[in-house]
Order: structure tokens, then sequence, then C-alpha cells
């Protein structure tokens, strides 16, 4: 509790930085081809507060922040921004889960099953797909992706997002975990080889345990340390949406909002986004930090 | 061996998943009476008075229905109002309204909704960015700029199906101005329950052919028919969805897919391809759009050096550009209105005629007038908002200009809304790319932006007599003296060249051959309700 207290401040600086620096970009939400009437400029300007100093509307933001207010959007009239994030993030959120269990699963089992046949065959042959899978950028696996399963096989639609159809997930939550699933298996077959040789795992070896044994009850938990660390952050950032992803196979989630925003100076959605991520962020250390403790009691939190 | 009770739940775990599995397949499946539109980008609101971009409208357009419409060939036909009577100085319009139109919850669709809808768009506190297009009205520009309460425009329910717009001039386009979604009419106790937020789904009535049914914000938006609306028996499309698609590569894949009818965008390099492949798919008629690269007139090189402007204008290869840079998605442009446009001819330089050497031997001529050569070349800034297409045409014409002339161009570039300001500030800029889509079918539209207030002037040229001109022309009912009068200001600003012309818009669309009834016109307007779905 103590910790995610001190999380606070840390959120403070960001909301301020975050606020302060998206005021220095020069043009703002209502710069447009069509220039409007400084008339009607001032009246939309006067709507949203963007007449008074910059330190007035930022302890304006404040206040309503501290009320649970983000504001309206500037880009989405008619919109606020709590309402675009309710919208975006399940959507995100649904995607991101799924791929993190798919890359956990996958990435996990072949990280194992490189680690018990290092240096042979079996071990090179994954080592060399995940460096494949990290190297291929998503921008080029989901085109090819939507080319060769849905013009032309046509077993998958090319994108979109009907409700939460979840043949409109598959494409998304295969593309966005095909990286995960390349940095999981390293990493876990890295962690794992380490574990292996510790002296605990000779003793159970020794006992006479079922390499199976040893490895799922013995060593697993160990090794996962390294992944644990790395699965907070990345579960932040996958969870609140890939900006590519979500272009390419047209997914109205989180992650759109971040570029969109920053590209048309809707400052309110920017911020909502950028406390939101923040946010989670907080949260998932705090959670990884929780699961280290039940995975070694030595790191227990008090 | 699993025991019996554990068997037959697993029995029945894989029967629902198989149903799960298998109900999707089927959805997924001819999708009946619905068109499928690749939109574009998002359209961020539904508020015909605020809505202000290409797609956003195109959805309005369905859902709303102002005065007039445009039929599927261009032409301005009744819509709301069933007929109208001009007053013979051209300054009374009197509309009378189809006593059978409803609103999407059945109301009447009287003459007080249209009042309050160009009130309501006109009153600066809406923030409309079109407002300005209300200027025609009687007190329009004092309401615009909040000189005037929004009460005073000229407009007027004479009874619940008589409309009275009162002009300040004659304005031979106002018909047509009425189909713009500016002019739209609001319903007022839905307006007045939900104010700003009448747009949104479960919120908004709407008098056109459809209603809205869904939105999903960065997904889409999804319209059905509106039963009540007084054609509704001659509509045929049950269901339309417009599908944000910002990403024009997924577009295509989608449209290829056969998830899409209608694809408003593909990526431009795959024209030649799309034109193989896809044969009579590719829609491609003129469209009210010009690309230009204006010059900054206040600075140095270009201010007083005409020869100069005229020198660059003509040392560049339009049907090089069109060819090779544009992929035949456009037009050589030479002068400023384009092709099609009503109210004037569009004038033509003589280098129009020309062939390219004939125009190169010009411009090495006036740029050595204006005092350039190769020792002392002339050193230029092309400016443009960051895009791959912006960068490439920048490229060419600084090719250009360096093969034929010698000139020494730099490029900058800069992100969309940064580059808006230093445009309009005119203090570093010397060429910068530009493009304007006319929002109505007159010539007006383009002469407008170049008069020396016009806020969208940024290249600070100025003519007196051009702006006497266009006056002139608003005052004018004699549809001949105007027309030469705009013309002759077409001519003034081509003489003058404070832009350098690059090419005239082309509408591009990717067209099903099961949708029916789907026309090329110069606004690129497309109602939903004119089409049909046949032989899927």
């Amino acid at each position: 509790m103590r910790r995610l207290l001190a999380s606070i401040p840390t959120l403070l600086v960001l909301i301020t930085l975050a606020f302060f620096m998206m005021r220095i970009a020069p043009g703002g939400p209502f710069d447009k081809e069509r220039s409007l009437l400084p008339e009607i400029e001032a009246a939309i300007n006067a709507a949203y507060h963007l007449d008074e100093p910059l330190w007035q509307q930022y302890l304006r933001y404040m206040g309503g922040l501290a009320r649970g207010d983000l504001g309206p959007s500037f880009q989405y009239a008619g919109f606020s921004v709590t309402e675009l994030i309710a919208q975006g993030f399940p959507v995100s959120l649904t995607i991101g889960l799924l791929s993190m269990l798919l890359a956990l699963l996958v990435g996990g089992s072949a990280g194992i099953w490189a680690a018990m046949r290092q240096n042979r065959l079996g071990d090179w042959s994954v080592m060399t797909l995940s460096m494949a899978g990290i190297s291929l950028p998503s921008y080029v696996i989901a085109p090819l992706m939507i080319l060769l399963f849905a013009v032309t096989l046509h077993w998958l639609p090319a994108g979109g997002w009907e409700q939460g159809r979840y043949l409109d997930m598959l494409m998304p939550v295969l593309a966005l975990a095909l990286p995960q699933i390349a940095y999981i298996a390293r990493l876990m077959r890295g962690s794992m080889i380490e574990v292996l040789r510790s002296n605990f795992i000779r003793t159970a070896r020794a006992k006479g345990l079922p390499e199976r044994q040893v490895i799922l009850r013995h060593a697993l938990k160990p090794a996962m340390m390294p992944i644990l660390s790395f699965l907070g952050p990345t579960a932040a950032g996958v969870i609140t949406g890939s900006v590519v992803i979500e272009q390419i196979f047209g997914i109205p989630g989180l992650g759109r909002y971040f570029v969109q925003a920053a590209i048309n100076r809707d400052y309110t959605l920017v911020l909502g986004v950028v406390i939101f991520y923040g946010l989670l962020i907080v949260l998932f250390n705090f959670l990884v930090d929780l699961l280290y403790g039940a995975l070694d009691p030595r790191v227990r939190v008090e | 061996m699993l025991s019996d009770p554990l068997r037959k739940r697993v029995r029945h775990g894989l029967a629902c998943l198989a149903l799960v599995l298998a109900w999707p397949l089927q959805a997924a499946g001819p999708a009946g009476n619905v068109l499928r539109i690749g939109n574009g980008a998002e359209p961020q609101t539904l508020d015909p008075h605020k809505t202000e971009t290409v797609d956003g409208s195109r959805i309005v357009r369905d859902l709303c229905e102002g005065l007039t419409n445009v039929s599927p060939t261009g032409q301005t036909v009744p819509g709301a109002a069933e007929r109208w009577q001009i007053s013979p100085d051209g300054l009374e319009y009197i509309f009378f309204l189809r006593p059978q139109a409803r609103w999407s919850n059945g109301d009447p669709v009287v003459a007080e909704d249209f009042v309050a809808g160009l009130r309501r768009a006109a009153d600066p506190k809406t923030g409309s960015s079109y407002a300005q297009m209300l200027e025609p009205l009687l007190n329009g520009p004092e309401v615009v700029t909040g000189k005037k309460p929004p009460e005073a425009l000229g407009v007027e329910a004479v009874d619940d199906h008589t409309l009275l717009l009162r002009l300040r001039g004659p304005t031979p386009y106002l018909l047509g101005m009425l189909s713009h979604t500016t002019t739209f009419p609001i319903h007022r106790p839905s307006f007045a329950r939900h104010g700003d937020q009448f747009a949104r789904p479960g919120h908004m009535v709407c008098n056109g052919a459809y209603m809205l049914d869904q939105w999903v914000v960065q997904s889409h938006v999804r319209l059905k028919r509106n039963r009540y609306y007084w054609n509704n028996a001659n509509t045929h499309i049950d269901t339309v969805v417009f599908y944000s698609t910002e990403d024009v590569n997924s577009e295509l894949k989608a449209y290829r897919a056969g998830d899409l009818d209608w694809a408003t965008g593909y990526p431009a390099v795959l024209t030649p391809w799309i034109r193989q492949n896809l044969k009579g798919e590719l829609k491609m008629g003129p469209y009210l759009g010009i690309s230009y690269f204006g010059y900054n007139v206040t600075r140095p090189p270009f201010k007083d050096n005409l020869k100069l402007r005229q020198a660059l204008s003509l040392a560049i290869d339009r049907d090089v550009i069109v060819d090779k840079v544009l992929y035949t998605l456009s037009i050589p442009a030479y002068g400023w209105i384009p092709p099609g446009t009503e109210g004037v001819v569009p004038q033509t330089p003589p280098e129009a005629k020309w062939t390219q050497a004939q125009r190169l031997a010009l411009a090495r001529k006036l740029y050595a007038e204006a005092g350039y050569s190769q020792d002392n070349p002339a050193e230029v800034e092309i400016r443009y908002n960051t895009s791959e297409n912006n960068k490439r045409m920048a490229v060419v014409v600084a090719a250009m200009w360096k093969q034929w002339l010698g000139v020494k161009s730099t490029l900058a570039n800069e992100e969309w809304k940064v580059f808006l300001n230093t445009r309009k500030l005119k203090k570093k800029t010397e060429v910068f790319r530009s493009a304007w889509i006319g929002d109505y079918n007159d010539a007006t539209t383009f002469l407008d932006i170049m008069h020396s207030t016009h806020g969208q002037n940024d290249t600070g040229w100025g003519n007196p007599r051009y702006d006497a001109l266009l006056a002139m022309a608003a005052a004018e009912t004699d549809a001949g003296r105007r027309r030469a009068m705009l013309e002759e200001a077409e001519r003034i600003l081509l003489s003058e060249l404070p832009y350098i012309p690059l090419t005239f818009y082309v509408s591009k669309n990717l067209v099903k051959p099961w949708v029916k009834q789907w026309q090329d016109n110069i606004l690129d307007y497309h109602y939903s309700r004119d089409m049909r779905i046949e032989g899927y």
C-alpha cells in the first residue's frame, strides 16, 4: 500500500510534464487547412478555456482530475476523454491479454524445450526462429498475414472489429504475440539453463526425480523471475494497445488514440491516455513485485 | 480412462465449442442488403454543422437532408424542399417543404427546423468552421462574426412548410450550396435535450434516408434505414456501414478480400496494378480540387519578382508529374479553377497548349531577365507537410528546376500543424505546398481564397482590382456579366501568378460490380439511398 502511495508523486510529475510538453508543440487543436474566422476561433477557444493563461488551464485540469474528470476531447466533439478510453480500452485489453497469454504459453514452453536441448539441433532451431521473430517487425508480418489468410485464402476477415467476434481477433492477437513469443522463448531458455546448473536441481536429480518433475516443480519457479520483470512493463504496453497492429487491422483500441491525439493536438485525450498508461505501469510493476514474492520468499513485500 | 459423467461433460464442452466455432463462420458470409464502405479517416463528429472532413460529411449526407440534394450525375435536385420560387432580383428564395417529410422519430420536418439549423450553424458560439459559407444570407457576415444575434440571419419560417431565405446579393450557387451539411436542419426537441451531444447514437434524430444505429470510434459507423424518410419506398439498401480506414494499404486488402463494397482510398503507387487487375472497378472523374505550390510574395526572392515566379512555374513539366509522381490520378493544371466548375469558363494561359520545350525556352528567358544565371542561381526553399507523396512532388519539382534553370532548391518538411502555422505566419516560407477542394460547385469557392483578406491566402498576394471584381460579382444579377467579372478575376490571378498551379484533382473510388447506380460526379457526392446491391 505504501508503495502504491509512493507512486502518486511520480504520476504528478508525469502529468505535469505531459501537460506542458503538449503545449510547447506548435499548433493547436483547431488549426486546420481551412482557417477559421477570428471570431469563431475565439468562441471555440473560450468554450475550451484555451484563452486562459497556461497556469490557470493547468490548475483547471488538475482540479478536474482530482474529481476524476479527464475533460472533453478536442478532436471528437461531444465525446469525453473518459468515454473514449472506456470504449477503446476493453478492445486493447482483450487483444493484449490474449496475446500475452499466447506468448507466455508458447514462448515459455519453447524456451524450456530449448534449454533442455542446449546447443543441440532443437535449441538452435528454436533460437533461430525466435531471432527471426524479434527481427521481423509487425508491420511486415501483419500485412503478409492479411494477404495470405484474407485476400488469397478468404479464411479470415482482413480486419475490422465486429463487437468482439473472435475471428477478427485471430490475426491481430497472433501478430502481436509473435515478437513477445520470441523474446520470452529467449529469456526462458537463458534463465532455465542457469537454474538447471544450480545445486538444488542437482539435488533433485540426485533424489531420482523424473526430469519432468525437476523442471515443473523445482526449476520453473526460479526460472520465471526474469520473465516476470519483462512482463510488467510489456503487459502494460501491450494491453494499452499497439498502434501498428490497430492501424493495420482497423481495431478500435487505445493505441491509435496515442498517435492520433498527439497529431491532432487533442490535449486532453493525450493527457488522459498518458495518465491511464502511467497508472497501468505502476499497477503492473506492483503486481510483478507481488508475484516475485510468491515465487521467491526472500523478496516478499512487507 | 475417464469416468462417465466426466466424459459426458467433455463431450458437451466439445459440442459447445463446435457451435461457437461454427457460428461466426456463417455470420461472415454474404452480408445481404448491406453497403460496406471504406470511408477513410474517423469522422470525429456527425454533427452536420460541425463536420468538416470529406469522410465525415459523406456519412452526414446519408443521415440528414438539406433543402436540395445532388443527383448521381451531379445535378442539384429537390431534397427536403419539393420546389422553390426565386424573386426576379435573385434576393429572395421561397422553399416549399415536402408535407410528407418526417424526422426519424416520426415528427414532421417543418420550416422552423431549417431556421434553427441555419441559425445554429452561423452562430459563432457553435464554432462551425463552415459558418463563413452562410455569408450570402442577409446579415450573414454580421451574424457569423457575432456582431448581430443569430436571429438577425436572413431566414424565416413563413408557415410550417414554407421557408424564406433573404440574401445580401444574388447568389447563383445558392441552390447547390443548400446540399452542403452546414445548411442542414436540426431536430429542435432532441437538440434542446442533448445539446452538442445530439449527434450521438441513441440521441440523434435525423431526416435523411438513414438513421444512426451504432458508432464505435476508430472502427465503424453503422446506419440503418429510416422508415419515415419521405422516399423510403425508393431506397434499396437497408444497412450502410462506414469503416474508418486510415491505412490505405489495409483498406485495399479488405476490398480485395471482399470485406468492402466501396473503397474511397487506396495506395496511389498501386494504381497501375489496380488498372490491370481490378478492371472496371476503379472509378475516376473530374473533381473540384487543385494542388498547388504557393509563393510567399511578401519576402524575397518572390516579392516583386514576377519573372522568377513565371519562370519556375514554366519549368515544371506537369505531364511528367501526373504520369510519374501521381500515377495519372490528376490532370495537369495551368489555371486556378478546375475544369467543370460552374459560373465561369476556366481560364487557361497560352502555355497550356505549348510543348514543354517551348515552355522551357520562355522559362530560361524570364529567368535570365530576372537576373539569374548559372553563376548566380536563384536559391529557393520548398516547404511541405511531412508525407511521402509531398516529398516526392517536392523532389521532382526541385530536380526539374535544377536541370532546366540551375535553381538551387532546399527542401524543408514540417509536421502538419507546425506547417500550417509556418505557412500562415509568412515569415519563413518561400515556396509552400497547398491544395484546395471546393465546398460547392461555383468558381467563387476557388476565387474567394485568393482575396487579399481571406484567411486561406497564405501567399500574401493582394490586388485591389481582383478584390473589387469579386465584390461586384457578388452583387451582380446578370449571369453573363457575373461570369465576365469572375473570368477577369481569374485572368488577373494568372497574370500575377502568386502560386504555381500543379494539378487538378480527380476523384478515385474502387467500387465492386454488384454496387449498382454508383456514378461519378464532380462533387464526388454519392448517397447510399441512390444505390442498390445486385448479383452479390
